[in-house]
């Protein structure tokens, strides 16, 4: 066991950890945070994406013991984040998910890309999800819904980083 | 699946790790960013001893702008050249490289040197810095040496990395100002990795061409007759297509399929018609 100090959601947090815990089963089993989602385990799925540091990592592959003073944020963690409530407006107006596995992860990686503006176009959107995988919307709505969102945060911060 | 049962230690000296790896008692291992290494630790591919975690160390991190070359750490991350954080000697060859490896999630904790490291055939950096003649920096217990990068990669995930060294970084001359750079991934989807690279560097003013091929079936296939055409300013498509194709074809060790050499072949003319433009 190793003793690690992290920033979860912006809380602080102690535990100790044996090495081989993903950061992915940590949130999930140690923390109750389930709204990160486990698929492959090896980094080709996109479900698991959390923010570490700030910057959209795979939870599948990070050890916990890695994490130690990081600061990791989770789906549960943006209940008052402006991007994801945009996202979230837009992904249930144009039915942007079914079964919804894929989908904190989506909002995650959809808000890093209208945040760096990486969201200017189909195109980029599209590349910009590559490394998330949705098997049941075909990705369509998906795409539209982080377009309309993408437009609307523009409208409100033009300027925003 | 879950990785197996696994020590962690986190050394505070590049000195400290390497002497870490090279006292091991167990099958140790480097992890930086950990990108591929948890991967095949999860699928069980890989089941180290012990993690010794470099990705923190700050000789590691350590960038170094020289008046002809840019020195960057092992542990600079292929988000932070794709974002221009550091220094690029390379007038964006490197920042283009580095958007198409993989996807963002994984660019953010992806080193270069790991990508060096592991020396995956299909993967961007070993082809890049191939190109641009870089060369790698190694710091083990005899002390620092320093390698050509199109010699470091020896073949398909070997490298000439001895057992208790570690990369300290890459060490990538500066490109002229008037210098041209072509650049190609074949890949069937975005972040994929390629079916087939095609790395060119121009640089008239140093004397210096390269053309490289990637996701070659070894290490980086460095394309000596297309690289002279390049070099001479040569425009003729017909004799652009000979060169390569001698040079494909003289790399008979690859086995190239007839497929595989196509896609070589659309990669490098497509990767040399961006300098020429």
């Amino acid at each position: 066991m190793t003793a690690i100090n992290l920033q979860i959601n912006g809380a602080a947090v102690a535990d100790d950890v044996p090495p081989r815990l993903s950061l992915a089963d940590f949130l999930r089993e140690r923390r109750n945070l389930t709204g990160t989602h486990l698929g492959c385990e090896h980094g080709v799925c996109g479900a698991c994406t959390v923010l570490v540091d700030g910057a959209p990592a795979r939870s599948c592959l990070m050890l916990a013991v890695a994490c130690d003073e990081r600061a990791v944020e989770t789906i549960e963690g943006f209940a008052s984040d402006p991007v994801i409530a945009a996202l979230r407006r837009a992904f249930h107006q144009h039915h942007a998910l079914q079964c919804g596995y894929c989908t904190p992860a989506m909002l995650i990686t959809a808000r890093d890309l209208i945040l760096r503006k990486r969201a200017g176009s189909e195109r980029e959107i599209r590349t910009g999800l590559a490394g998330n995988i949705c098997r049941c919307t075909g990705y369509t709505n998906i795409v539209t819904a982080i377009a309309e969102a993408a437009k609307e945060i523009g409208k409100e911060a033009p300027n925003a980083q | 699946m879950k990785a197996a049962a696994v020590d962690y230690v986190r050394p505070r000296t590049l000195a400290e790790a390497v002497d870490l790896l090279a006292h091991a008692s167990v099958e140790a291992q480097v992890i930086a960013g950990g990108q591929s290494l948890l991967a095949l630790m999860n699928l069980r591919v890989a089941s180290p001893r012990l993690l010794i975690d470099i990705a923190r160390l700050p000789e590691l991190l350590e960038i170094v702008d020289h008046a002809d070359a840019v020195v960057l750490g092992a542990c600079v991350t292929h988000a932070a050249i794709e974002d221009g954080r550091v220094p690029d000697p390379s007038l964006g060859l490197m920042p283009r490289a580095a958007a198409t490896l993989a996807y963002r999630a994984i660019r953010t904790r992806g080193t270069i040197g790991g990508s060096l490291a592991l020396a995956d055939p299909a993967a961007e950096w070993p082809a890049v810095l191939a190109a641009l003649d870089a060369e790698v920096v190694l710091y083990g217990a005899s002390g620092r040496r320093s390698l050509k990068c199109a010699e470091f990669t020896t073949g398909i995930f070997q490298t000439k990395l001895a057992q208790s060294e570690i990369i300290e970084g890459a060490r990538i001359p500066k490109l002229s100002a008037d210098a041209r750079c072509g650049y190609v991934k074949l890949a069937r989807k975005s972040g994929e990795f390629a079916s087939a690279l095609a790395v060119v560097v121009a640089d008239p003013r140093r004397g210096y061409s390269r053309v490289v091929s990637g996701a070659a079936n070894g290490a980086p296939l460095v394309l000596e007759g297309t690289s002279r055409l390049v070099g001479e300013d040569g425009r003729d498509p017909e004799a652009l297509r000979n060169a390569l194709g001698g040079d494909l074809d003289r790399a008979s060790d690859r086995h190239f399929d007839e497929f595989q050499r196509s896609l070589h072949m659309v990669a490098a003319i497509r990767a040399v018609q961006q300098v020429l433009a």
